[in-house]
């Protein structure tokens, strides 16, 4: 899977590796921003309130 | 320019199956670790600093309103005034607790929705509408996280007797004095009543209760604090002496 993403990303190897970091860091964006925080809410609700 | 790339040396190895699901797990599995990285360390590390920066320009941006625009005359009077009500989500107090740490403030919004104000980067503390605001006979309650977005209150089971709870408002600040803590169940609601619980008490003083989880990073419990009210002073005197220095700090970096 990873290999054949490698060899659809064009152009030479700096710029392969550029857009490699490109995507890990899209990625890693998407799960901190978005991901993440609709996860947390999907577990236990530790927002520390009364519920009568 | 370029040379032209060599014509493939190796012969591409069709994927299997079972290597794309391999590879599938392991990034699960990376997922997860992503994941705990962020809930435990990153997301905390990230709003807790925000949120105190919030309430800290939030802070200095009442007391500048409180010297260029002088209270009317009978805010000076020894009886405390009444916050004003505002709407949900609508920021009204900043609290101040040095047990918490020398750059520990938080801004405290209407109601307590997980959305809007306990996991927002800009406040991190609500208050219970049905509970009475700062300078009314009644108990004044407030909720945060323990753990996660920002780790409110985690510190907070390390409050002692007599500890200063700080609570500013437009109006000027309000000191409570911390008194005992409690660990409750979940529904223990009768903590919030105007005498914490004691039902069949008519409202007979000012009180500060503060909810928040327990224990950490789980939901089965309730860590109470409650405090009773000392004392109140104008926005124009100054800030009590013990977050003096503190409060100075945020003006200017406001």
């Amino acid at each position: 899977m990873y290999n054949a993403i490698w060899r659809a990303l064009p152009g030479p190897l700096a710029l392969r590796i550029i857009l490699a970091l490109v995507l890990v860091a899209a990625v890693l964006a998407a799960c901190y921003f978005v991901v993440f925080p609709w996860v947390d809410g999907m577990l236990v609700t530790q927002d520390g309130t009364l519920q009568p | 320019m370029p040379r032209p790339r060599p014509t493939r040396t190796r012969p591409r190895r069709r994927a299997s199956f079972a290597g794309v699901l391999g590879e599938l797990l392991v990034t699960a599995g990376v997922f997860v670790l992503l994941f705990l990285g962020w809930q435990l360390w990153l997301n905390n590390l990230i709003l807790d600093k925000q949120q105190s920066a919030s309430a800290a320009s939030q802070s200095a941006e009442w007391i500048q309103q409180a010297t260029t625009t002088p209270p009317p005359p009978e805010a000076t009077t020894t009886e405390p005034p009444v916050t004003a009500r505002v709407g949900p989500a609508q920021p009204f107090a900043v609290v101040y607790i040095p047990r918490l740490g020398a750059d520990w403030q938080r801004t405290i919004r209407e109601g307590v929705d997980v959305e809007t104000v306990l996991n927002s980067f800009t406040a991190g503390v609500g208050h219970y509408t049905d509970t009475q605001m700062p300078g009314e006979v009644g108990n004044f309650g407030i909720a945060g996280h323990d753990s996660g977005w920002g780790n409110t209150f985690i510190d907070l089971m390390k409050l002692q007797i007599g500890d200063k709870i700080y609570i500013q408002t437009q109006d000027g600040w309000y000191t409570y004095s911390f008194q005992n803590d409690e660990y409750v169940q979940p529904n223990a609601s009768d903590v919030l009543l105007p005498v914490p619980r004691h039902p069949e008490m008519p409202a007979d003083g000012r009180y500060i209760t503060i909810t928040t989880c327990n224990p950490p990073f789980a939901a089965a419990e309730r860590l109470i604090a409650y405090g009773t009210f000392d004392g109140w002073q104008p926005l124009t005197a100054g800030a009590p002496a013990e977050i003096a220095a503190q409060v100075a700090a945020n003006q200017t970096g406001a």
